[in-house]
C-alpha cells in the first residue's frame, strides 16, 4: 500500500463511519449493504481482471456458493453460520481450482466462454437440485449471523459488519497489489510471454488469483446470505456476473478503488432509475453506453483525468 | 412412441434449433471477424428479428414475402445505426471496452423492446400451417423445413458472397489482417460497418425463422446470443463452417439432453460438452491455436 492509497482508506473509513449519523433513512442504509457486499466481489474480480488480465463471466457462481453454502447448512442442518461460512470459502476455493486449472490455459474469449459456461452450470444446478436448495422457489428463513456477543439484525449493525469486511479485503488488496506478487501479477497482465520468461509462474499465479477472487466472492455470498436471510436461483444466474463485470470496468479495471466506485455506482443507479418503471432497462442501458464512450478507461480513470487539469489549473 | 422413433423426434428438433444456432454463430464471427469483438448484442438481434416480424405481418398484416424482407432491411439498419452511434464513437478501442459497450447496447435494445411491445410474449403463425408430416414414425414440422431450409440457403449465399464478390473477399482480408488489407487499399472502416450491417441482417433472420416455434419476447435475446456464441467458440472463432457444425452439434446434444435424461439440465448438459471440448482443445474443434492467443484481453 502507498501513501495516497493510505489517506483514501482513511478518509473512506472516516466517511463510512459518519453516514450513518448523517443518513438515518434505513432504505439508504440497506442500499449501501448491498453496495459493501458487491463492492467485495468486485474487488476481487478487478484482481483478476485488471491485474491478472484474466477475464471471469461467471463469477456469479462463487457468489452463489458461498450463499447456498451458508443456506443450506444453517437453516437446513443447524450449523454455525461462521462454520457454514469457512466452509463456503473452502468449497469456492475447491471449485475454483477444479474449474482454474483448465480454464486458464485458456485464453481471451475462449476464457470467456468457458467461465460463463461454468456460471451457467452453476446456476442450472442450483434450480435443479431441488432436494438440497429448493429449487427456483429457494431457501428461507435463515439465521442472523452474530459476532463476538452483537447479533447482526439490524440494518446499521449489517452496515457497520459488511463494511468491516469490505475494508479488511480492500487492504489486503491493495498490500497484495503492492507486492511482489502484484508486480508479477502486472507482467502477466501486459504479456504473458515476458512474465514467463522472467521465471514467473504464472499459470500458478493465475490460479492464486482466481482462488482468491473466487474466496471474495463466497464471503460476499455468505455476507448476502445472513442479511437478506433467503436465497433463490435469481440472484446468482448470467446477468449478475455480466453486472460484475460491468462493475469492474466501468469503475476502471486498472485499480481496485475502480471496482469499489463500479460497484456503488451499479448498486445505486438501479435504485434510483426503479422510478422511471418502464424506461428503467433503456436509461440504464443508455448510461452505461454514454460511460464507456466518454470515459473508456471508466470512472477513475476520468476522475483522474479531471484532478489532474485541475492541479495543472490550480 | 419406440425409441428410436423418440430419438429421431429429438434430432430433428435438435438439427432445427442448432440451424438457428449456426446462423447466431455466423454473425458472431462476421463481426469477429473485422473487429475481433464479442458481439453480446447478437441475440437482441434475433429477438428483434422476431417482433419486428410479428409487427409487420400480425400487427399490419402484411403477406410474408413482404415482411420478411422488410424485417431483414429494418434490422441492416438497426445494424448500422449500432456501429456508427456505439462502435465507432470509442476513440481507443481495447477489447474489454468493446464487450461492455455491445453489453449495454444489447440493454439498451431490450429497454426498447420492452417499450414497443411490452412484457408479453408474442407469436408468429407458422409460414405454412401446422399439421405435422410423419417422418421415419416421428412428426415433422412444416416450420422445421422452413428453418432448415433457409438456413442452407443463407449459409449458401454468405459463403458465394465472402468467396466470389470483391466486397466479400475484402472482408476477408480484412479479418486475415486488417493491416495488410488497409494498406491495399481497402477502406476498414467501411467493412467494419458493412459487418455490423450484415451480421444484424442474419441475425433478424434467425430470428424470424425460430420464432414461429419458440415464440417472442423482449427478454429471449441473451440465451440466444449465449448458445451462438457458444457453437461460435466450439467451432473455433472466426471459422465459418467450423460454426456452422459446432450450431448443429449443440442443436442436437441439447434435444438429445432434453429428452433424454432431464428437460430442466439440457442448457447444462451442452454447456458441459463445450467445456470439456474447450478444456482438451482449447481453441475450438477447428480453431487454430494461435488465433486463440492472439487476440487477448
Amino acid at each position: 500500500m502507498d501513501k495516497k492509497d493510505s489517506l483514501t482508506l482513511l478518509i473512506l473509513t472516516v466517511c463510512l463511519v459518519i453516514f450513518p449519523f448523517i443518513v438515518t433513512n434505513t432504505y439508504y442504509i440497506s442500499t449501501m449493504v448491498f453496495v459493501g457486499i458487491n463492492g467485495i466481489i468486485a474487488i476481487g474480480l478487478s484482481l483478476l481482471m485488471g491485474y491478472a488480465g484474466q477475464i471471469s463471466i461467471g463469477h456469479a457462481a462463487f457468489f452463489g456458493l458461498g450463499a447456498y453454502t451458508s443456506a443450506v447448512l444453517t437453516a437446513k442442518l443447524g450449523f454455525h453460520p461462521w462454520g457454514a461460512f469457512f466452509l463456503g470459502i473452502l468449497l469456492s476455493s475447491c471449485i475454483a481450482l477444479i474449474i482454474g486449472i483448465p480454464s486458464l490455459k485458456l485464453k481471451g474469449h475462449y476464457l470467456a466462454m468457458a467461465t460463463l459456461g461454468f456460471g451457467e452450470i452453476t446456476y442450472i444446478v442450483f434450480n435443479e437440485l431441488t432436494d438440497i436448495t429448493g429449487g427456483p422457489s429457494g431457501i428461507g428463513d435463515i439465521p442472523k449471523i452474530s459476532l463476538a456477543g452483537y447479533t447482526m439484525n439490524t440494518d446499521i449493525k449489517y452496515y457497520f459488519f459488511v463494511w468491516a469486511f469490505l475494508l479488511l479485503i480492500l487492504t489486503f488488496s491493495l498490500n497484495l497489489i503492492h507486492s511482489r506478487i502484484g508486480r508479477a501479477l502486472r507482467s502477466i497482465h501486459d504479456s504473458e510471454v515476458a512474465a514467463n520468461a522472467m521465471g514467473i509462474n504464472t499459470g500458478k499465479l493465475k490460479i492464486q488469483v482466481f482462488m482468491i477472487s473466487a474466496v471474495f466472492g463466497s464471503v460476499a455470498g455468505s455476507l448476502y446470505t445472513h442479511y437478506v436471510t433467503f436465497v433463490s436461483p435469481s440472484s446468482f444466474g448470467l446477468f449478475f456476473s455480466i453486472l460484475l463485470v460491468m462493475m469492474v470496468v466501468i469503475g476502471g479495471m486498472h485499480s481496485v478503488w475502480g471496482a469499489l466506485i463500479g460497484a456503488a455506482l451499479l448498486t445505486i443507479l438501479p435504485e434510483f432509475l426503479r422510478a422511471l418503471k418502464d424506461f428503467e432497462i433503456f436509461v440504464y442501458g443508455s448510461v452505461l453506453l454514454l460511460i464507456m464512450i466518454f470515459l473508456p478507461r471508466g470512472l477513475i480513470g476520468g476522475l483522474e483525468y479531471l484532478f489532474n487539469r485541475l492541479i495543472k489549473k490550480v | 412412441m419406440p425409441l428410436y422413433s423418440q430419438i429421431i423426434q429429438y434430432v430433428l428438433s435438435g438439427i432445427t434449433i442448432g440451424s438457428v444456432y449456426a446462423i447466431i454463430a455466423l454473425g458472431f464471427n462476421i463481426i469477429y471477424n473485422s473487429t475481433s469483438i464479442i458481439n453480446f448484442a447478437q441475440g437482441e438481434f434475433v429477438m428483434l428479428g422476431g417482433l419486428t416480424m410479428i409487427f409487420f405481418t400480425v400487427m399490419l398484416k402484411f403477406p410474408l414475402v413482404i415482411g420478411f424482407p422488410l424485417t431483414v432491411l429494418v434490422l441492416t439498419l438497426i445494424g448500422i445505426i449500432m456501429e456508427r452511434f456505439a462502435i465507432s464513437p470509442i476513440k481507443k478501442p481495447t477489447v474489454v471496452t468493446l464487450i461492455i459497450v455491445t453489453i449495454a447496447v444489447s440493454i439498451l435494445f431490450k429497454g426498447i423492446a420492452m417499450l414497443v411491445w411490452g412484457k408479453d410474449t408474442h407469436f408468429l403463425p407458422p409460414f405454412s400451417g401446422e399439421k405435422g408430416i410423419a417422418f421415419m414414425g416421428a412428426s415433422l414440422n412444416p416450420q422445421y423445413i422452413w428453418v432448415v431450409g433457409i438456413t442452407v440457403v443463407v449459409v449458401v449465399l454468405l459463403s458465394v458472397f465472402f468467396k466470389y464478390t470483391i466486397i466479400g473477399k475484402a472482408m476477408t482480408a480484412c479479418a486475415v489482417n486488417r493491416t495488410a488489407a488497409s494498406l491495399m487499399g481497402i477502406n476498414v472502416k467501411r467493412m467494419v460497418l458493412l459487418s455490423f450491417a450484415l451480421s444484424a441482417a442474419i441475425g433478424g433472420i434467425a430470428g424470424i425463422i425460430i420464432t414461429p416455434i419458440t415464440l417472442m419476447s423482449y427478454d429471449n435475446g441473451a440465451i440466444l446470443g449465449l448458445k451462438g456464441f457458444g457453437a461460435a467458440v466450439l467451432g473455433g472463432l472466426g471459422n465459418f463452417y467450423g460454426a456452422i457444425f459446432a450450431g448443429l452439434l449443440l442443436g442436437v446434444m441439447e434435444s438429445l439432453g432434453a429428452g433424454l435424461v432431464h428437460s430442466g439440465y439440457k442448457d447444462a448438459i451442452a454447456l458441459l460438452v463445450l467445456l470439456l471440448v474447450l478444456f482438451i482443445k482449447p481453441s475450438g474443434i477447428f480453431g487454430v491455436t494461435e488465433a486463440s492467443g492472439f487476440k487477448k484481453f
